[in-house]
């Protein structure tokens, strides 16, 4: 009897640690990467406004390298992220990717990023909120480039073709600016993927600067 | 016979001292969880992706 009682007992206490375990993994994955992620999105950001010299050029980045300023009013008038260059998991976890291969920013073809719908700073959360029209504003080392959605669609995972020169038509010859963002749907889940497109509308010379009416979310 | 009750028992020191100890002990395994563990295992959840590939 006295064995099963101290077996029973250390049964429970493996039991109570495995649950505060699992709860202490939710509350960093929920929480703490949120933290991390937006600290150092934050301080990316500052250095590169702060910086003329921590740019690099869109067409000279390396994997890994932060080259341009994502801001999309819908989310926030202080939704600011830095884009980096491919989506490794490791660059997906301290913000926005471009999808190595897809066009640079304001280029004839399909420029296109990932980011995370929930956890590690969920830069794209409310991809789901964005209207037609909305603006995404791209700054790089020398250039402003406006996007405006144009529409998006829920997808399986495996449909690459919406990262496509010109979005889901293979074949075609690119003729406008295209923009794609790509992000987990829905919430907390992997099934599907929630793609955004958008078009060149605007760019501006960095020096210049954006109209501040640009910046203003219709509706 | 319990796990949690030998660990309080082999802490040294008087109270407050013990107190201290479990305190310590269990920031190095919070730390160690959040820093190494928990990084470690979340490729393998199924809720993290979001490219198409």
């Amino acid at each position: 009897m006295r064995v099963l009682r101290n077996l029973i007992g250390l049964l429970g206490e493996f039991l109570i640690t495995a649950g505060a375990f699992l709860l202490l993994f939710v509350a960093w994955q929920l929480w703490w990467t949120d933290v991390v992620a937006e600290a150092e999105a934050g301080r990316v950001v500052t250095q590169l406004q702060g910086n003329p010299n921590a740019w690099v050029q869109p067409d000279q980045v390396q994997l890994g390298d932060a080259f341009a300023i994502v801001r999309i009013p819908r989310f926030g008038a202080d939704f600011a992220r830095p884009l980096y260059e491919g989506t490794t998991r490791d660059v997906l976890q301290r913000g926005i990717g471009h999808y190595d291969g897809t066009q640079l920013p304001g280029g004839v073809g399909n420029f296109a990023m990932a980011g995370h719908r929930t956890t590690y700073g969920k830069p794209f959360n409310q991809i789901d909120k964005l209207k037609v029209g909305d603006v995404v504003l791209i700054e790089t080392k020398d250039a402003y480039f406006v996007y405006r959605v144009t529409g998006h669609e829920v997808v399986p995972p495996t449909q690459t073709s919406v990262l496509l020169p010109v979005p889901d038509q293979p074949d075609a010859t690119p003729t406008v600016a295209a923009l794609t963002l790509t992000s987990c749907h829905p919430e907390f889940s992997a099934r599907e993927r929630f793609i955004a497109f958008g078009k060149l509308d605007a760019t501006y010379p960095r020096s210049k600067g954006v109209p501040a009416s640009m910046l203003e979310v219709q509706g | 016979m319990s796990f949690y009750g030998w660990l309080w028992r082999i802490l040294p020191g008087p109270m407050p001292v013990k107190v201290i100890g479990a305190l310590t002990l269990l920031t190095a395994v919070l730390a160690v969880l959040f820093t190494l563990v928990f990084p470690a295992i979340a490729p393998l959840m199924p809720f993290n992706e979001t490219t198409v590939e």
